[in-house]
């Protein structure tokens, strides 16, 4: 196993510095510079920036710079905000987006499992209509439209809830809503086509020979079999909760990194949206890390090998 | 009807399944008892219905199959009109099954201890640390080596062997009336086949527990049985002793089935077969349902199903050859040197003066 | 008992050869279906599938047929007919009939910019452009961006997953490792990334999804093309020393071309989000130009007020991509043949 968490270890810090790689360059492609408006400085004070922000250099010194800074989450200056460093302006903004990014991810999900296991259960009663209805529909609304739905509906006419404010937990629910709305649906269809296939098992056949009863089977059987699995989709889902923030983040004026990359690509602050490509990349890899080890904790046809497949 | 003798009497059962081409006649009226510890073995090619049986009596039929007519009876009840939830209490504890695939048949994530504990807990509502401390009792009868330290082990850390002991653990950790083994032996290697029958033939002196044994296999059957019934596209043609049936075998499908397994004695190097394959029980022929296969088939065959025909006390066959008008017909060679054996054998027993078979009053079915 | 049952005489005899061939015990009372011929039986008795088709079929007509015929010129500005409501004709329910409330009081929009004799039924926009026209052609801007997203997703996740399955080993595993770098940043970022550096624009769209977007399809079919490897068959033509193109074409991609049509239906919607996504962002389809997800973004500033604007084009969004869903279960479903009823 600690030769396993060692290798694992290893290849999420490879990847990062990949990433961190290939956005640096990806970013030199780029035209344009901080200075939006060129034409109105002298020269003087053209190099004056371009040594401010350490561009006057070779570029394979920029990158070794911006490398040894990344490692100590040092990601540079914003262009946008002048004198803002990258890592503090993320991490004062990263709070919001965990929050309601675990908070949708916790409630999808949970829900989900619920929606799930009584689809398979009922198999083609109403209740997995009902189920299969509200997972395809979850799937195919894409989050920001159920977020200006729900602005406008529960927010503004109702008035149950405060919009495109930030303050205390009463304005994350929509946000929260917004962005589970996909995982749930997700994984209720997970949940049902894994329990489909697991009530369908020889070992199912033989709990029930067994005597137990159908809430037996349910419980004692069929339910860890075909939650473990689930682990394996956290990951995506996680991609979808943050691409999802970046859109919701800014209907609901949440002040979050999904915000802030918005902003960021709209005013072309390659800083921050570097810094940002490389705290995403690092949030996905440790998510699928910990997946990939809780994965191997729960299952114990993976536990004793060692190994994920 | 009446026989306290016997532990289970199917009558006239009828299963359909519903697809989407129309019902598939998988069980058409078969009756059969089964009596207090024997072993009846029913055999037959895959799709004969063998499983549906049992599965009927399990009470464990998939969603589309409906029952259209007959009775089980256990203990004067009738297994059949029971609802899902009294059939709970039927299985795992009166009637156990043994599926026919151990390495699917356990489930994947639950200690093996636990999983052989489960029918205690459930039924006899015992305590988890006393279920475990039975369970374990259990795998020691089955054979489980250091069965101390494999308690707590996971079913992918056994063999298939292992897993199949382990399977057999739990269908008799609660000493059923009535042991169910669907082919318990036909994903094994040969040599761990031997074992487990072995196995199984301990515990049944043991535990004192009925089996029905399905298989296809017939060299399987000669030497667990001690009846044996024979089905082909959802009947059973031919019942009656292992010896019967062996050594004096009256139906023609019964002789091709014979025929077809090697033995010590047989010669040449061609192991005959049953030409053909069985019928679309979608839309059963009318008649003998073996007719267009059988190479004694008679006109009547196709226009009339065969009655059973009694041979002995204990032996019917449904073959219009058994009807007095039929002609003579000489079965294959290698049936004949069989029956020849037979009459050797019952001249040999009938000199002793001892029966081999315990004669008793056997209710002529249909 | 049997005896007692009175048989024709000749019930007796023995039946010929003739008479036993035409008993037939090979006779099939089911019909035999080939694989597609069943994966379509099943598929048309999937509702939801099967509507979905017709929906999508629908969709696919009107949207492309609007470049021939199209009720009003998608581009064409005419602001004194802005903001007007939806108006169908026969309908009198209020949100189609071209009434809106206005200072608490429900009032004919169409009358109050003169002209009664008109019809938008999905109403105009902020520079009175006709919303129905401009869906039409967004949701043809969509479609295209991803067909051709999805067509690319299509040769390169193929070629990349089957190469990888087939060749196995190293170079698999680092053909693998290339896909979990790609997985380890969100695809939306590395999309934006990808259009910053190439313009924003259509073309820019196409290219950056479709580089980003194969990576599911290449994992599938590695995972199924390392199964069919393994089969006796593909051993069979490779012992008859038949070329690895022509295995690859006459026997891996045929097998594999249910993994393929499934996961298609699924890279479609995702690239439609995507899409959307982007436009709605700011950094997508740029005006005149429109898209379903440029739509939505003009939509959604005037929401409060007059709703109907976003409404239609999220509607027709999450129609279509219910429709590729469905029709994607569906077809899952259809091709495997355990679902067999």
């Amino acid at each position: 196993m600690a030769k396993y968490l060692a290798k694992r270890i290893f290849y999420l810090i490879l990847t990062l510095f990949i990433v961190i790689t290939l956005t640096f360059f990806l970013m030199k492609l780029l035209p344009g510079t901080p200075l939006t408006n060129q034409a109105k400085l002298s020269k003087s004070q053209i190099a004056l920036i371009y040594e401010q922000y350490g561009l006057n250099k070779p570029v394979w010194q920029q990158y070794l710079l911006y490398l040894a800074g990344a490692v100590r989450g040092n990601f540079g200056t914003s262009f946008q905000f002048s004198d803002q460093p990258v890592s503090y302006l993320l991490s004062s903004r990263i709070g919001p987006s965990l929050q309601i990014g675990l908070q949708a991810m916790i409630l999808g999900v949970i829900v989900g499992i619920i929606v799930g296991a009584f689809g398979a259960m009922r198999q083609n009663s109403w209740v997995d209509t009902t189920a299969t209805v509200v997972s395809i529909l979850g799937i195919s609304i894409p989050s920001f439209v159920l977020a200006v739905l729900l602005q406008y509906y529960l927010g503004l006419k109702l008035g149950w809830f405060p919009i495109a404010e930030w303050g205390g937990f009463i304005y994350t629910v929509l946000p929260t809503l917004a962005l589970g709305a996909t995982p749930l649906a997700e994984s209720a269809r997970f949940v049902r086509t894994e329990m489909v296939d697991v009530l369908s098992s020889d070992y199912i056949e033989l709990a029930k020979a067994k005597g137990l009863s159908r809430t037996g089977v349910i419980y004692h059987h069929a339910l860890r079999n075909s939650l473990i699995p689930l682990i394996t989709i956290v990951g995506p889902l996680a991609v979808n909760i943050m691409t999802g923030s970046m859109v919701v983040e800014n209907i609901f004026s949440i002040p979050g990194i999904g915000e802030q990359f918005v902003k960021s690509v709209l005013t072309n602050d390659y800083p921050t949206i570097m810094g940002l490509t490389i705290i995403y990349s690092f949030m996905l890899c440790v998510v699928l890390l910990f997946t990939d080890i809780l994965y191997g904790i729960v299952d114990p046809r993976i536990r004793i090998t060692g190994k994920a497949n | 009807m009446e026989n306290d003798k016997n532990i289970l009497e199917v009558r006239n059962l009828q299963v359909n399944f519903k697809t989407y081409a129309g019902d598939v006649k998988a069980i058409r009226n078969v009756s059969f008892d089964l009596r207090k510890g024997e072993t009846l073995a029913i055999v037959g090619e895959s799709g004969s219905g063998k499983s549906v049986t049992t599965r009927t009596i399990m009470g464990l039929n998939a969603r589309n199959a409906d029952i259209t007519s007959g009775s089980i009876l256990y203990k004067d009840q009738d297994l059949l009109k029971k609802s899902d939830k009294e059939m709970e209490q039927f299985r795992g504890q009166d009637i156990a099954e043994i599926f026919q695939d151990p390495m699917t048949s356990l489930d994947p994530t639950m200690k093996i201890g636990k999983q052989i504990a489960e029918p205690l807990m459930v039924h006899k509502g015992m305590k988890k640390e006393k279920a475990l401390a039975q369970a374990l009792e259990m795998m020691k009868l089955v054979g489980i080596t250091d069965a101390e330290n494999r308690i707590n082990d996971y079913p992918h850390q056994f063999s298939g062997g292992m897993r199949q002991r382990i399977v057999i653990a739990i269908a008799l950790i609660n000493y059923p009336e009535i042991l169910i083994a669907d082919e318990p032996t036909t994903a094994l290697d040969v040599t761990i086949q031997a074992q487990i029958l072995n196995l199984m033939k301990e515990l049944q002196d043991k535990i004192s527990t009925s089996i029905i044994f399905i298989t296809h296999d017939l060299g399987v059957v000669a030497g667990m049985a001690d009846r044996v019934a024979v089905m082909y596209a959802g009947k059973i043609v031919e019942y009656g002793t292992v010896d019967e049936i062996f050594y004096n075998p009256k139906h023609p499908y019964t002789w091709g089935l014979l025929s077809s397994m090697p033995t010590l004695d047989s010669s040449g190097d061609e192991l005959p077969s049953i030409p053909g394959t069985p019928p679309d029980l979608l839309d059963p022929p009318t008649g003998d349902a073996f007719a267009a296969r059988n190479a004694y088939a008679l006109k009547i065959d196709t226009e009339q199903e065969p009655p059973f025909f009694k041979v002995s006390d204990t032996h019917y066959a449904a073959t219009w050859l058994l009807h007095p008008d039929a002609p003579k017909v000489t079965p294959p060679a290698q049936i004949v040197a069989r029956q020849k054996k037979y009459a050797e054998m019952q001249q040999a027993l009938v000199a002793k003066q001892r029966p081999s078979v315990p004669v008793e009053e056997e209710e002529e079915q249909q | 008992m049997a005896d007692t049952v009175k048989l024709p005489e000749d019930s007796f005899k023995r039946i010929n050869a003739d008479d036993r061939a035409a008993l037939d015990s090979e006779k099939i009372a089911a019909p035999s279906l080939t694989f597609a011929q069943d994966a379509w039986r099943r598929l048309r008795k999937n509702k939801g599938a099967w509507v979905s088709l017709i929906v999508l079929a629908i969709v696919f007509i009107m949207a492309f047929g609007s470049l021939v015929v199209s009720p009003h010129n998608p581009n064409a500005v005419n602001p004194s007919y802005a903001n007007l409501p939806s108006k169908i004709p026969g309908i009198g329910i209020n949100g189609f009939n071209g009434t809106l409330v206005q200072a608490g009081q429900r009032i004919d929009a169409y009358k109050q910019a003169g002209a009664s004799s008109k019809f938008y039924i999905m109403g105009t926009d902020y520079l009175g452009r006709d919303l129905f026209s401009r869906v039409l052609y967004g949701t043809r801007i969509s479609l295209i961006i991803a067909l051709v997203a999805t067509l690319f997703d299509l040769t390169i996740g193929v070629t990349y997953g089957m190469f990888s399955g087939w060749k196995g080993g190293r170079i698999d595993t680092i053909m693998q490792r290339i896909i979990e770098i790609i997985l380890s940043i969100p695809n939306l970022v590395v999309i934006v990334l990808l259009i910053l550096i190439l313009k924003p624009g259509m073309t820019s769209i196409i290219i950056a999804i479709a580089l980003t977007s194969w990576t599911n399809m290449a994992r599938l079919v590695r995972a199924q093309t390392m199964e069919i490897k393994e089969q006796e068959y593909i051993l069979a033509a490779r012992t008859l020393g038949e070329r690895p193109l022509k295995i690859a074409f006459k026997h891996l991609l045929p097998n594999l071309s249910s993994v393929i049509i499934i996961n298609t239906m699924f890279t479609i919607p995702n690239a439609i989000f995507f899409e959307a996504t982007l436009s709605y962002i700011g950094i997508g389809i740029s005006s005149p130009q429109a898209s379903l997800g440029t739509l939505l973004n003009d939509g959604q500033k005037n929401f409060q007020f007059l709703p109907y604007q976003m409404w239609w084009p999220a509607l027709i969004l999450s129609i279509i991509m219910l429709a590729f869903n469905l029709l994607g279960d569906g077809l899952r479903d259809a091709f495997d043949p355990r679902t067999k009823e």
